[in-house]
């Protein structure tokens, strides 16, 4: 596909400018933009943006939740020729001076008060942000800082000036090139000052249209946009394949209002990260808990059932007749209606990626009917580089190389990438580019993995993070903490685990209870406790999160690669970590490096005798104050098992 | 702020209210300017709930009046008082717990829904006529309150379910959707913890600065008071002892002797 984003809205707008192209739920109601009036919309902000003075070029920040008037900006820049950069509307005002000063940005268009502020308390350290526009004027009626001013009045004047000058945004439109760069993404980084990784139009609708042609989307598919459009999975589910396919893309109401929202639209291609299944997963769980005894039961067996034969159905095997019917009857009474409570009724095709997923989670899904799959990509490599075909879905591989994709493997164990996707490059940062991009052509990803005998890639974990144990019983095994840590959080009870043992006798583990379920474990155990951190230590906890530990250790003494992994001492952590804090990445990663330095006196005392130890630990809250958490935490030792040799 | 006061809108008269031999107010004189934020402060029991009930017309002083935009009124019923534009919300919360957020807000339009209850009971099922029309116009006005509070994933929650300081909110917006020009908060904040105080005092600026509706509030919690009020009257044994903006009550010797207590 040969063509730019603009040109793309501007063929889907003539084919069928009537069918909607975005939904928005507002006052309770769906409303409808069509394609035809989403041209319009898009037509009228780039000659807003022309005339206030926007260059081809040039970079223009986007901050805020997903909003059709925030994605038609986003084409109304590319339309001119001008670069969108999404950032993460809840990133704090800090850290977005690095990307508009390195972008040299003059031109921000965000979403509501909340965003104004932040771009306002960040002026003064970016003098030549100009020009700030607001979708949502509430609470900024008395706001009068100069060059401050609503999409509304954008909008008129655009309209306005296309009026004079007819020609102007078709003129703009056909002077973009494919080649021509289309949006930069800043990417969290684990360290250091976050770099912007660009991408052409052509990288970015090459790769969107591989992925619609391999699930044969079209114009009827829905989807339901609720992730942060910064993150490059939404900008290519929602905006890119939105596009090329020409679907319809639902904003949901607010953040709170998603589960809601996905019950009413019902979405048929749908994609999230592992989180927010296991968050599904968990509400699920906990309901289903709190049921009376028949549908509890019922539930179970029916379960039972599908965790057998749902898989090896998904898959498109005959499972034989007893079980088939069995498996109909508990699509009436169970599957369905739970399928309808997730809002996944009508899902044809589900991806999960950005992470490893449990196996046991990622067959739930599948079992009960939803055809969830995995693939691989990052933001480099504009998201596509392993797809999962129907009917090939497994949890332990990423699927086979895409259309386009070449795949090999360094001596180092590393997954090497070529495909027509890939990044032009880091903004103004040439040594980070050729750190990953080599002269010859390939991406490095620092993924550590290998390709199966079905042609299926498989990740380890990073290149960087795999380590090797060191002395002690397990002298030189292999230590991939992220392995071991998605163990644990497959556990309702486990939100996030951080894996320690590199160069060290053995492996311990600092955890996050998941706040939600363990309190509802602990409710109907008549267990009071009066907030996080208290919850975390009490005794009967540990005894909980020991039991978790401990069967992981049993499943891991089974794998002969990484039986030297087992967790000798846990602890969980007195607060929840956050991205505020730094602990997580924008994108809900935990920073080994950063947790372990934080927490220094925690690792000591692990890998000590201690059974306790004092922590004390300042917090960063939301508005920006910050606070300490303090508390004694109990070290839990937990039992290994012997490694079973692999039967002969 | 850029916010303009107006005139006075609602002036209190030497209002007296005993309960028996209970005094229950002395002598109660103050006025509310239009699109401001006046609070009554006092310690327990200063008189601070009767005041408002007076002005609701649940009591009916023994001596003194009230004008509302220059018309006095001695006594006065709480409807007629609904009906003049003058709202308010409860200490001790007044939702109907089993209705949704949605239906209790409804409530509320009560006053300007035109058709019978004959009509709206009957209405056909092609939505020919008013009463259809008029349910969806008020649904519509309901759903702006829903978008301004903020509770948009509570819609058709029953509010019993909902924790208490959501219930706070869903009490405002009944209040709102009367269309006030006045509207009378008895202790928005009582029970709430701090980010749920620092959320409905947003609510009440954002209303007194979107709607331009003038806020009468009582309330306990002092800091919330003299952040959001533009005056203070403060009450005590149901006598005024200050008026005026929250710095000059702040120095109030009398002021600080009701609150910090001094010997007698």
């Amino acid at each position: 596909m040969n063509t730019t984003f603009p040109q793309l809205l501007l063929a889907q707008a003539a084919e069928h400018g009537e069918l909607p192209a975005m939904r928005e739920k507002e006052y309770g109601i769906w409303q409808t933009t069509s394609w035809s009036n989403m041209a319009r919309l898009v037509e009228a902000l780039a000659c807003g943006l022309h005339q206030a003075g926007l260059l081809r070029g040039e970079h223009m920040v986007v901050i805020g939740a997903n909003r059709p008037r925030l994605y038609a900006t986003m084409l109304a820049a590319q339309s001119l020729g001008a670069i969108p950069i999404p950032l993460y509307q809840d990133t704090v005002g800090g850290e977005c001076v690095f990307p508009i000063n390195n972008a040299d940005v003059r031109f921000c268009v965000v979403e509501d008060q909340e965003q104004v502020d932040k771009m306002l308390e960040i002026r003064d350290r970016c003098p030549q942000l100009s020009h700030i526009y607001y979708d949502d004027p509430r609470g900024l009626r008395n706001y009068d800082q100069p060059g401050l001013g609503g999409m509304e009045e954008l909008i008129a004047a655009g309209q306005a000036h296309a009026k004079a000058h007819p020609q102007l945004f078709r003129d703009q439109v056909t002077a973009c090139r494919p080649d021509d760069v289309a949006a930069m993404f800043f990417t969290s980084g684990t360290t250091g000052n976050p770099k912007g990784v660009v991408h052409t139009h052509h990288t970015l609708i090459n790769r969107a249209d591989v992925g619609a042609r391999f699930d044969k989307l079209t114009p009827a598919d829905e989807v339901l946009a609720y992730m942060p459009p910064a993150w490059i999975g939404q900008n290519i589910f929602s905006y890119a394949q939105w596009l090329v396919a020409g679907y319809v893309v639902n904003c949901p109401e607010s953040g709170a209002t998603v589960t809601i929202d996905l019950k009413e639209v019902g979405p048929t291609y749908y994609f999230a990260p592992p989180r927010v299944f296991e968050g599904l997963l968990t509400s699920v769980m906990i309901r289903m808990e709190d049921a009376g005894a028949l549908k509890r039961g019922m539930f179970h067996y029916f379960m039972d059932v599908a965790r057998r034969v749902g898989p090896t159905r998904m898959d498109g095997k005959s499972i034989g007749l007893v079980d088939a019917i069995k498996y109909q009857l508990g699509d009436w009474l169970v599957y369905g209606p739970l399928r309808n409570n997730l809002g996944m009724s009508r899902v044809r095709v589900a991806y999960t990626a950005g992470e490893a997923i449990g196996p046991d989670l990622f067959s739930f899904y599948r079992s009960i009917g939803i055809n969830l799959k995995q693939l691989y990509g990052s933001t480099e490599t504009a998201v596509f580089v392993c797809l999962q075909p129907d009917h090939e879905a497994r949890a332990d591989t990423v699927g086979v190389p895409c259309e386009g994709v070449e795949i090999k493997l360094s001596e180092s164990g590393e997954i090497l990438v070529k495909s027509p996707g890939l990044l032009k490059g880091y903004y103004k940062n040439p040594a980070a580019t050729a750190e990953v991009l080599t002269a010859d052509g390939w991406y490095h990803t620092s993924d550590a993995g290998f390709i199966d005998a079905s042609g299926h890639l498989k990740i380890i974990d990073r290149v960087k993070d795999v380590g090797r144990i060191m002395g002690g019983e397990f002298d030189g095994a292999m230590f991939a903490p992220k392995y071991v840590e998605n163990k644990l959080k497959f556990f309702s009870y486990i939100k996030e685990a951080v894996a320690l043992g590199d160069k060290r006798e053995r492996v311990c583990v600092m955890l996050n209870i998941d706040f939600d379920a363990v309190g509802n474990w602990a409710e109907r155990r008549n267990l009071s406790y009066a907030g996080y951190t208290d919850l975390a230590q009490k005794p009967e906890v540990y005894e909980l999160i020991r039991d978790c530990v401990e069967k992981v250790n049993a499943d891991l003494s089974r794998d002969e690669l990484l039986a030297g992994s087992q967790i000798s001492r846990f602890l969980v952590l007195h607060k929840e970590l956050d991205a505020d804090d730094g602990e997580l990445t924008r994108t809900n990663k935990v920073r080994r490096g950063f947790i372990s330095e934080r927490y220094a006196a925690l690792v000591d005392a692990l890998y000590s005798d201690k059974t306790e130890q004092y922590i004390e630990t300042q917090v960063k809250f939301e508005d920006g104050r910050s606070g300490s958490v303090s508390a004694t935490l109990k070290l839990g030792d937990a039992k290994t098992f012997a490694p079973v040799k692999a039967a002969a | 702020m850029s916010k303009k006061i107006g005139d006075v809108i609602l002036d209190v008269h030497n209002i007296s209210l005993r309960f028996g031999g209970v005094k229950a107010l002395t002598d109660i004189s103050f006025n509310v300017r239009e699109h401001e934020v006046r609070a009554i402060i006092g310690p327990n029991g200063a008189g601070k709930s009767s005041m408002l009930n007076c002005i609701n017309g649940v009591y009916q002083p023994q001596e003194g009046s009230i004008s509302f935009r220059g018309q006095t009124f001695k006594h006065m019923n709480s409807r007629q008082v609904a009906e003049m534009g003058i709202a308010r919300t409860f200490q001790n919360l007044a939702l109907f717990k089993g209705m949704s957020v949605i239906d209790n807000i409804m409530t509320g339009r009560n006053l300007r829904i035109k058709s019978n209850l004959f009509a709206q009971a009957f209405r056909n099922p092609f939505g020919i006529g008013g009463a259809q029309k008029e349910e969806e116009a008020q649904r519509e006005f309901v759903e702006h309150i829903i978008d301004f509070l903020e509770i948009q994933a509570h819609r058709k929650t029953p509010v019993g379910q909902l924790p208490y300081g959501l219930q706070k909110r869903v009490d405002l917006g009944r209040a709102l959707a009367m269309e006030p020009q006045v509207l009378l908060l008895d202790e928005p904040m009582a029970g709430m913890n701090l980010e749920e105080k620092q959320d409905m005092s947003r609510f009440i600026l954002d209303v007194n600065d979107e709607f331009g509706t003038t806020i009468v509030l009582i309330e306990h919690d002092m800091g919330v008071v003299m952040d959001i009020s533009d005056r203070v009257v403060v009450l005590d044994y149901g006598k005024k002892i200050g008026d005026g903006t929250p710095e000059e009550v702040r120095n109030n010797e009398e002021v600080i002797s009701a609150y910090l207590g001094t010997s007698h």
